[in-house]
């Protein structure tokens, strides 16, 4: 159910604007690995390419390319719609669709892709709410609205939503940003039992989150403002933190800059 | 004030200079009298604005009710009736303009929710948006008299056909078209893009996301301007005078040349003189299409409200 990512020299663009430039990473099948660095050095931008979520924005583009084992996700004839069934992504802020309740929620992958046996749907429901640990809060209100939730139930519902339709690969795009601590604990909990059976790429400011999750980082930075981000360098996390090879690195985490 | 810059509260001017103590007096008399006058002319001009309104309301209820409260007002047409006798009822002009409201909401609610989806969904900030977006809005300033010449000239002049009740429906398409669409375009870019995204993220397509989450996102936002739209045109009545010929018998055929409806009903009624039984029937007739309109408004509303998940 996991799968290695390798991107290869990868360029992204936003029409005239070149946000990343030259990124060669290999992401590994059932570890989590985070990417960090200061705001606008193209970590979210890089992070969309891998399930070619980024050219949603009109006017963007990518050179490069990005294989999931093996399969180059950018070739020609490649249906953008069929990567993302494979490689699901949970947003920055929860975002479930406010016309369907709980259940509705986490099933809306399946059904929009045309399961309709009931009995298939209420048993992938159960097992996706279970593994976002949000089952039993909300096992009595399944038929409520999903924005009645509080925002870290929230953001375990789109949780449970993404891998309600079982992907390969999970991207989470700053998860915790907009939750408290204690709801960020119960999502890095969950990421840590997601990886047993996913490959997780996950995007965070925080320092200490990437820290704890995370199995492997990789350190992108910007030259200035209006320069393409980079990928700076990328390894194990605890060689990152403790040893980076860079200077830039180091002054990244020991908080001098960004 | 003083020169410090260490705090707000020391240099803005309004608590007063760090050395004098605080004051939490009430407002002077000026600024009392001030905001006493200010409040009075908000609270004057809002009931001046509501004596029109409640006027027109009373007066149509008090003379209408009579009539309106009676079941043959609603099952009895008017054929043979003068305005001296007593009697008969809306029936055929309530068939009419229903039946007219009706085929014109079958034109206009696909047309109008199906551009509107064009241009917020698929077409969003391109040129051709741009101007399909001008033309609407010049369609929505068109009086309703010339929709209905425009509809005179192609329908009657040049395709030869005859008067009818879809000759009225098609003119009021062109004015209701503008308010859905205008609308349906409003409330799609209401739904937040992050909804989008978390569909494409399932690998949903796009048609299906359009179609399965924005719609519904936007459900009671659309219903209620597509009712509005329709409250809008049933009230019309330069397209009724110039394109069918008022019928005081039932009639439900909409390509014949003559159909009863509540605002030719009014007007045809309009220089009966008091206290003839017409004269009632006129103001009821006027009752009566408030009442459809209204009726609309509750039901757009409920419709939203249906629709509405619980949250707790």
């Amino acid at each position: 159910m996991a799968k290695r990512i390798d991107a290869r020299n990868v360029d992204i663009y936003y029409g005239a604007f070149h946000a990343v430039q030259d990124v060669s990473l290999t992401v590994e099948p059932r570890t989590v690995t985070a990417f960090i660095g200061p705001s606008g050095c193209g970590k979210s931008t890089f992070l969309r390419t891998l399930n070619r979520m980024h050219e949603v924005i009109p006017g963007a583009y990518v050179k490069g390319s990005v294989t999931l084992d093996g399969t180059d996700l950018y070739a020609a004839g490649v249906d953008p719609v069929a990567v993302r069934r494979v490689v699901g992504m949970v947003f920055q802020r929860p975002n479930p669709f406010p016309s369907m309740s709980i259940f509705d929620n986490v099933a809306s992958g399946l059904r929009l892709n045309g399961v309709k046996n009931k009995g298939v749907l209420s048993e992938a429901v159960e097992r996706s709410l279970m593994a976002a640990n949000l089952w039993n809060e909300v096992k009595d209100r399944l038929g409520r609205a999903g924005m009645g939730l509080s925002g870290g139930q929230q953001q375990r519902l789109c949780i449970a939503r993404a891998i309600a339709v079982e992907p390969q690969v999970l991207l989470m795009d700053e998860p915790c940003s907009a939750l408290d601590p204690i709801s960020t604990l119960a999502i890095e909990d969950l990421i840590n039992e997601l990886k047993e059976s996913y490959t997780v790429v996950i995007v965070t400011h925080n320092m200490q989150q990437a820290a704890r999750v995370s199995d492997r980082t990789a350190f992108f930075n910007l030259a200035a403002q209006g320069k393409p981000g980079r990928l700076i360098e990328a390894g194990p996390t605890d060689l990152i933190f403790s040893n980076p090879t860079e200077k830039a690195t180091e002054d990244y985490i020991t908080g001098r800059f960004g | 004030m003083t020169s410090s810059s260490t705090g707000v509260a020391s240099g803005n001017g309004l608590s007063g200079s760090a050395d004098t103590p605080l004051s939490f007096r009430k407002p002077s008399g000026s600024r009392t009298l001030k905001n006493g006058l200010a409040t009075a002319y908000a609270v004057v001009a809002t009931i001046l604005a509501l004596i029109p309104l409640v006027w027109v309301l009373w007066t149509v209820v008090s003379k209408g009710a009579r009539l309106v409260l009676t079941s043959s007002w609603w099952l009895e047409s008017q054929r043979g009736l003068t305005p001296r006798r007593e009697g008969g009822g809306a029936y055929h002009a309530i068939v009419g303009t229903l039946e007219i409201g009706l085929v014109c909401a079958v034109v206009a609610v696909p047309l109008g929710v199906l551009g509107a989806i064009f241009l917020v969904e698929y077409a969003r900030g391109t040129k051709s948006a741009r101007a399909v977006s001008f033309t609407v809005d010049i369609l929505s300033g068109i009086p309703s008299i010339v929709a209905a010449l425009f509809v005179y000239a192609l329908v009657i002049t040049i395709l030869g056909l005859g008067r009818s009740a879809i000759a009225v429906s098609l003119a009021l398409v062109l004015l209701m078209l503008p308010v859905v669409l205008r609308s349906t375009e409003e409330m799609l870019k209401l739904v937040p893009d992050s909804l989008r995204e978390a569909s494409y993220a399932l690998g949903v397509p796009k048609w299906k996301t359009v179609l399965r989450v924005v719609m519904p996102t936007a459900f009671g936002g659309i219903s209620t301007g597509v009712m509005l739209g329709l409250a809008r045109v049933m009230g019309e009545t330069a397209p009724l005078l110039i394109l069918v010929s008022y019928a005081m018998g039932i009639n439900f055929s909409p390509t014949s040349s003559t159909m009863g409806s509540l605002p030719t009903m009014i007007n045809a009624g309009r220089d009966v003189a008091p206290g003839l039984p017409g004269y009632d029937r006129t103001w009821a007739a006027a009752l009566t299409l408030i009442i459809i309109v209204m009726l609309l408004n509750l039901v757009a509303r409920g419709i939203s409200r249906a629709t509405k998940l619980k949250e707790k």
